[in-house]
């Protein structure tokens, strides 16, 4: 018998529900289907969802109420069904983000490329064919952390952080993908560069991404890079935006 | 024609802020809002108007500024020097800024987080449902010299109140309940944590506050191993190299460093106001306790806007007016006067 899914206490805060210890497919959609399934009882004590990679976080004034009601009303909806087999919730988008693999604009391609194993052409290929997942989004306002991308793509992070890699920038390690908010410090390898602004503080909708959207990132030339970029005001770098089924 | 708070010089850190933006958590965005929420609620207390809009705070100094029009003000948090016209003012407490004379608030006397309010509230655009900045996350700027705030229309008249305050500004003992991953400390672990008393790094900002001992470092039992999951504010994050910090307002919404306990929300203020150098000590307190004691704390909210009084009294309700301070600058900014403690 599984000890997941299980329920922890989040300090005063609220209850989270998570469903395995470590990442994987199967926990990642059951958290994402279980959000989906704590939003839809519109629970008048339940303040926001969020999923991290594999739990679900249902935010509660503690305080307020009883810890234990609200922990059955979700023992209860965990036991409906089994949330390994969910479906993905529906409403999701596919991002099709024009990205410009190395060159000096992401000049970490080459090393990425030889840490998995392939050549830096067939990166190019396997980078900007697989369509990924976003899993969670964190640590800064709508930055997605995608995947999973073929087991040769477990790399590990670097262990010196490179100084700053810009906003927009396309980088890869333990099997993922994280388009960056904010230029930030980082131990991830920078493989390509992308006009998508994932927060856009001043727009109507300053944060695109959700978590289970899907994201592919096709190669596009150097040339055709700038002129994307030239064009873009509203920081959607060209993204082509799917509704699926 | 709107009326504007000028800013003519002010501190590095000076920020317009309110009680956040919640709803975001999903997106990647943590509340923010105001380090010190009682500030807010104490200085909407002494204008008479709503907690939720718009103040200044001002981390460790203030800054000068101007009206163009005659308003009301208040200070709270930390608190600071603080002048109009050269004449000094009280803190905690509401006054007139009148029209062309120069505000200028200086450096914290004790605590970290200092709050400037004024009648109507600072009415500068509201960015995803709420006008405090979140810098961390690139949501609005600190202020600057020459920038100029719109402010509301206010609907209230009185000034010359004050209100008590207890001394959150110092540190001493925080209480903490256990979290999702309090258990990945062993029993040792845990009760060392609980009789060590810290020291408040002077790295510290609204996403998190680095606290200093003596002795060997904390350490989960499986440190490296844990996956990255939910932050909340007041989580007490275990870093990599053995050293606590508290997770601030403006913290990041997940993250893989353990996690001891988490600070219970009313002592929020504490932590954060204390300043660097302050000694800090945590309390595990079991949940029914860590209840109870929010419930208090609530309570004693709501009672902030009965507990306004004038300052200066009614000379025909003084019998010995002789024995009373009526030049502000001379009262304690933090004394209550009916029970004679800070």
């Amino acid at each position: 018998m599984s000890e997941f899914p299980r329920i922890r206490r989040v300090g005063l805060s609220g209850l989270l529900v998570q469903f395995g210890s470590g990442m994987s497919e199967p926990a990642n959609r059951a958290a994402l289907a279980f959000r989906a399934a704590v939003e839809d009882q519109r629970w008048p004590d339940v303040r926001e969802t969020s999923t991290s990679l594999v739990s679900t976080f249902v935010s509660a004034d503690l305080a307020a109420i009883a810890p234990e009601a609200l922990g059955e009303k979700l023992e209860a909806l965990v036991a409906t069904r089994d949330w390994f087999a969910a479906p993905l919730p529906a409403g999701r988008t596919l991002w099709e983000v024009p990205t410009l693999y190395g060159t000096d604009q992401a000049p970490q391609l080459d090393e990425a490329a030889e840490a998995a194993g392939v050549s830096p052409e067939q990166a190019i290929t396997e980078l900007s064919q697989a369509r990924v997942r976003v899993l969670t989004i964190g640590f800064a306002p709508g930055q997605p952390y995608t995947g999973e991308l073929p087991p040769h793509w477990d790399i590990p992070r670097q262990k010196t952080l490179s100084k700053s890699i810009p906003a927009g920038a396309l980088v890869v390690a333990i099997r993922q993908l994280i388009v960056f908010t904010n230029a930030t410090p980082t131990g991830w390898r920078h493989v390509g560069q992308t006009g998508f602004r994932t927060f856009r503080p001043t727009s109507d909708t300053p944060i695109v991404l959700s978590p289970g959207d899907e994201m592919s990132f096709p190669s596009v030339t150097a040339a055709e890079y700038a002129q994307i970029v030239a064009r873009d005001a509203s920081g959607a770098g060209g993204a082509q935006r799917t509704v699926l089924a | 024609m709107t009326t504007t708070l000028n800013v003519i010089s002010c501190g590095p850190s000076v920020t317009v802020q309110d009680m956040g933006r919640p709803g975001f958590l999903a997106q990647g965005l943590t509340r923010g809002g105001a380090a010190d929420t009682l500030a807010l609620l104490e200085g909407a207390a002494l204008l008479g108007q709503p907690a939720t809009l718009g103040a200044l705070e001002m981390v460790g100094m203030g800054g000068a500024f101007r009206a163009s029009a005659d308003m009301r003000i208040a200070l709270t948090g930390a608190p600071m020097t603080a002048t109009i016209d050269d004449a000094t003012v009280i803190w905690n407490a509401s006054h007139t800024l009148p029209k062309g004379a120069a505000l200028k608030i200086g450096g914290a006397r004790s605590g970290t987080y200092g709050y400037l309010h004024v009648g109507g509230g600072i009415d500068t655009p509201v960015m995803m449902g709420a006008r405090g900045a979140h810098l961390s996350a690139g949501l609005g700027a600190a202020l600057v010299a020459g920038d100029t705030l719109p402010i509301g229309r206010d609907s209230g008249s009185d000034t010359g109140m004050t209100l008590p305050v207890d001394d959150r500004f110092a540190g001493g003992a925080i209480r903490i309940t256990t979290s999702m991953q309090t258990d990945e400390f062993d029993a040792e672990t845990q009760a060392r944590f609980t009789t060590t008393t810290f020291t408040r790094d002077p790295r510290a900002n609204r996403m998190g506050v680095r606290m200093d001992h003596d002795g060997a470092p904390f350490m989960a039992t499986n440190q490296l191993t844990i996956l990255s999951d939910v932050i909340v504010p007041g989580d007490i994050q275990i870093a990599g190299d053995g050293a606590p910090f508290v997770l601030m307002c403006e913290c990041q919404t997940t993250g893989g460093y353990p996690r001891i306990g988490t600070v219970l929300p009313c002592d929020m203020a504490r932590v954060a106001q204390a300043a660097a150098g302050a000694a800090l000590s945590f309390a595990i307190v079991d949940l029914d306790e860590a209840r109870a004691i929010e419930h208090r704390a609530a309570a004693a909210r709501k009672g902030i806007s009965a507990s306004i009084y004038p300052l200066v009294r009614d000379p025909h309700d003084i019998r010995d007016l002789a024995a009373y301070q009526l030049i502000s600058g001379a009262v304690s900014a933090t004394a209550n006067p009916f029970d004679g403690t800070e």
